[in-house]
């Protein structure tokens, strides 16, 4: 039977989660993002939430189970505050999500404790490279096979705290097909360039990186011998930024309603003028619309059903509504939305990106 | 817990809704388009006859233990996918039923269910619409005045959908819409039930439409139609325009399943013929890589699957008893702009092929544009919503 109602565990997930994004994502936005550096607490004050060690069961440091349900709601939430802190928040999981999905026995043993300690873990992945008609599932770098190790080659950008990580989830196409490889911190060949600069997102550190002929034991492939789903891992990534888009969405959203409302012009509310109460309908409208798709995509995943369409059809929608959403919101705003003492501009910026940033958060 | 996971039942009622609409509807569509006004007989008496005691939703005495109007949205979406008007040309309670079983008395909610009961199928109607009046349906003008123990109707109604089927046809009933005190404005609107047969009742006109052919809409007389007090629905107070408003929040669900339904059978055909000409879509890939027909049919995918779970939400809401008012337009909104985008880029996409009459991709666009237009048009749902979001009553927002 179809639900729409959320279980208690989660209900409580989601409230602190927005507690969180009040407290400490909100209020450090603005000053991050002008500062291109997260604020500490958002790692600190994050942990605390406890959704990483929640999602890995004990056996490996953890005390729960995996739910990308309960990740997707709180994403929306944690989001909603700020998507960079957001995205600092969930950077352990990119290494650790797939590690628990597709790792080896060992590669559990050996990874997964160190993201159920007590404070904030750093964790990367490097996914995108610097070149137009980039494909995740065909990327240039590329693994070789050579006596008993994978040799790793080639250029990434957009690498979340590549100088911090204990461990890089590298992915590197491996016969034609695009595999991960984990590449512990110091490892000889993994150069870190400069830090990225995007149009948004720019409170979460992003680098290039540099494989020149980086040597893993074969032990460190995703995997092991079997490798890893890589569409799984993709799909995992595109559900968790369709949350992310969601919650962006609606903090546009919310603070145009509010601006709409309190603005007076010609002796009433703007609001109380169809040209802006429409606009505020059809936004609302898309946003629901829109977190529905991602809990579909969410609840399949987690049902362990193919997901490549339904996170296919949530990213595209997902990504456009965010879009559509921020972008009438500033317009509601008129000139105080294109400047930067007001936040609205900001998440256009951030909302521009959902479309093609894949890769670079997961559930 | 969130699921969205169907029920077995409902699967299983769908799948045999599903035969009926490949395998009866389908192929008369194109004829009733073309024939306008013409009654599709046999399929009416097929559904009496046999379909109903498998389709639970059609059946009024058929006792439906849980999530009821679930199962009826999918039954809805899957009939309409064979054809939109054929859906209306049901013989089942539809519009008018569901304003006696919102607002009606026990033995009125009887009277209604014993109509059903008959060797002949039967229809029911709503008369709310007149010609100086759509939305703005608190100005309606048709006149109810008591006179000793019957109510006395006067005035005239538009686009009653199925009235000749209620009303000349069958052993029918009309819900209509009237007023009792006119300077009361929306406080003074009642609602009536008009038995077929009851004199006073004329069809001067069945419209000639741009689509949705096979479902007729008519013009409405009442002359001096007289009914007996008991036919005031709700009893002597009667639950006035409220009721009619409540009536909405499960209507526009099911009006925008109707419309659901459309947009599948453009897009499960448009899909059809690109895979036949070896076109793939490849859902793997991100955005920038994608063809432009493939950017095209995942927008629409995307579009449709969105506004059906509204819709899906909108009737989980209703089974359970959950105020939806808000998310029932919004289900409205989104599918009356997602069937219209569909089938205008449906054709788009099959070029002239598509324009042509020789298939039904065209008609679909017909049919498709009356969703933003019935039960509350897209600009009226917007003001729905937006009144609520913004917490304004109707005169702070008009």
């Amino acid at each position: 039977m179809y639900s729409f109602d959320p279980t208690d565990e989660q209900k409580i997930v989601v409230s602190a989660a927005k507690k969180l994004a009040v407290k400490e994502f909100r209020s450090r936005m603005r000053d991050a993002d002008e500062k291109s550096e997260p604020a500490p607490e958002w790692m600190q004050a994050g942990w605390e939430l406890g959704l990483l060690p929640a999602s890995i069961s004990e056996e490996y440091g953890g005390f729960g189970e995996h739910s990308a349900l309960t990740w997707v709601l709180a994403a929306e939430e944690l989001a909603w505050g700020d998507l960079s802190a957001t995205l600092v928040l969930a950077s352990p999981n990119l290494v650790a999500l797939p590690v628990l999905f597709c790792g080896s026995a060992e590669q559990k043993e050996q990874i997964l404790r160190l993201f159920c300690s007590d404070s904030y873990a750093y964790g990367s992945a490097a996914l995108m490279e610097p070149q137009f008609g980039f494909d995740p599932n065909a990327p240039k770098a590329s693994a070789t096979e050579k006596g008993g190790k994978y040799v790793l080659s080639g250029t990434k950008f957009n690498v979340p705290f590549a100088v911090e990580s204990e461990w890089m989830l590298v992915y590197a196409s491996l016969e034609g097909q695009c595999q991960g490889f984990l590449v512990p911190k110091g490892t000889p060949g993994l150069n870190v360039k400069e830090r990225d600069q995007n149009m948004g997102m720019n409170a979460f550190p992003l680098y290039t990186v540099e494989l020149r002929d980086c040597e893993i034991p074969a032990a460190l492939r995703l995997g092991g011998e079997a490798g890893c789903d890589f569409q799984l891992l993709l799909n995992s990534s595109r559900v968790a930024l369709s949350a992310m888009a969601v919650g962006v969405a609606r903090s546009a959203y919310e603070f145009a309603l509010d601006y709409a409302k309190h603005r007076k012009a010609f002796g009433e509310a703007i609001a109380q003028r169809q040209s802006i109460a429409f606009m505020l309908a059809e936004m609302i409208t898309d946003i629901d619309a829109a977190r529905l798709l991602v809990w579909e995509a969410a609840w399949r995943l987690d049902h362990k059903k193919d997901t490549t369409h339904e996170a296919c059809l949530a990213m595209n929608f997902a990504g456009d509504m965010a879009l559509m959403v921020a972008d009438r919101a500033l317009q509601i705003l008129g000139g105080y939305g294109y400047v930067r003492d007001y936040p609205v501009e900001l998440w256009l910026r951030n909302a521009r990106g959902f479309a093609v940033m894949e890769g670079i958060a997961i559930v | 817990m969130i699921s969205f996971e169907n029920s077995q039942r409902i699967k299983d009622q769908q799948e045999y809704a599903e035969s009926i609409a490949r395998d009866v509807i389908r192929p008369q569509a194109r004829y009733f388009d073309e024939h306008e006004h013409e009654e599709p007989w046999e399929y009416a008496k097929f559904i009496w006859d046999t379909a109903r005691k498998k389709l639970e939703s059609l059946n009024p005495s058929a006792v439906v233990p849980d999530e009821p109007f679930m199962l009826q949205i999918h039954m809805i979406e899957m009939i309409s996918w064979g054809d939109a008007g054929f859906f209306m040309c049901l013989p089942w309670p539809a519009l008018g039923g569901n304003a006696i079983q919102s607002t009606g008395t026990e033995e009125q909610k009887e009277k209604l269910v014993n109509k059903f009961q008959g060797s002949k199928p039967t229809w029911t109607c709503m008369a709310l619409t007149e010609a100086h009046c759509g939305s703005d349906s608190s100005a309606i003008r048709t006149r109810a005045v008591r006179d000793g123990d019957s109510w006395v109707l006067n005035g005239e109604k538009l686009f009653v959908t199925s009235a000749r089927k209620a009303m000349v046809d069958s052993n029918g009933v009309m819900v209509v819409w009237a007023t009792i005190e006119p300077s009361a404005g929306r406080a003074g609107i009642r609602p009536f039930m008009v038995e077929s047969g009851t004199p006073g009742v004329r069809i001067t006109k069945l419209e000639k439409k741009l689509g949705y052919r096979s479902s007729d809409t008519a013009v409405v007389i009442l002359e001096d139609c007289r009914v007996p007090l008991e036919n005031l629905l709700g009893g002597h107070d009667g639950k006035g325009f409220k009721g009619a408003m409540t009536t909405f929040d499960s209507a526009r669900p099911a009006a925008a399943a109707n419309g659901i339904g459309i947009a599948r059978a453009t897009l499960d055909f448009l899909k059809e013929q690109l895979a036949a000409q070896g076109i793939k879509i490849r859902y793997g890939i991100p955005r920038h890589l994608l063809t432009a027909i493939e950017r095209d049919v995942i927008d629409m995918e995307a579009q449709l699957r969105a506004a059906w779970l509204l819709v899906v939400r909108a009737g989980w809401m209703v089974d359970h008893h959950m105020r939806n008012t808000l998310e029932s337009s919004m289900s409205k909104v989104k599918a009356g702009d997602v069937i219209t985008r569909i089938t205008q880029k449906g054709i788009e996409l099959l070029g002239p092929l598509g324009y042509s009459r020789r298939l039904l991709v065209e008609k679909w666009m017909r049919d498709g544009k009356v969703i933003d237009l019935f039960e509350g048009t897209g600009q009226i749902n917007r003001l729905v919503i937006a009144r609520r979001i913004l917490g304004y009553s109707n005169k702070e927002l008009k």
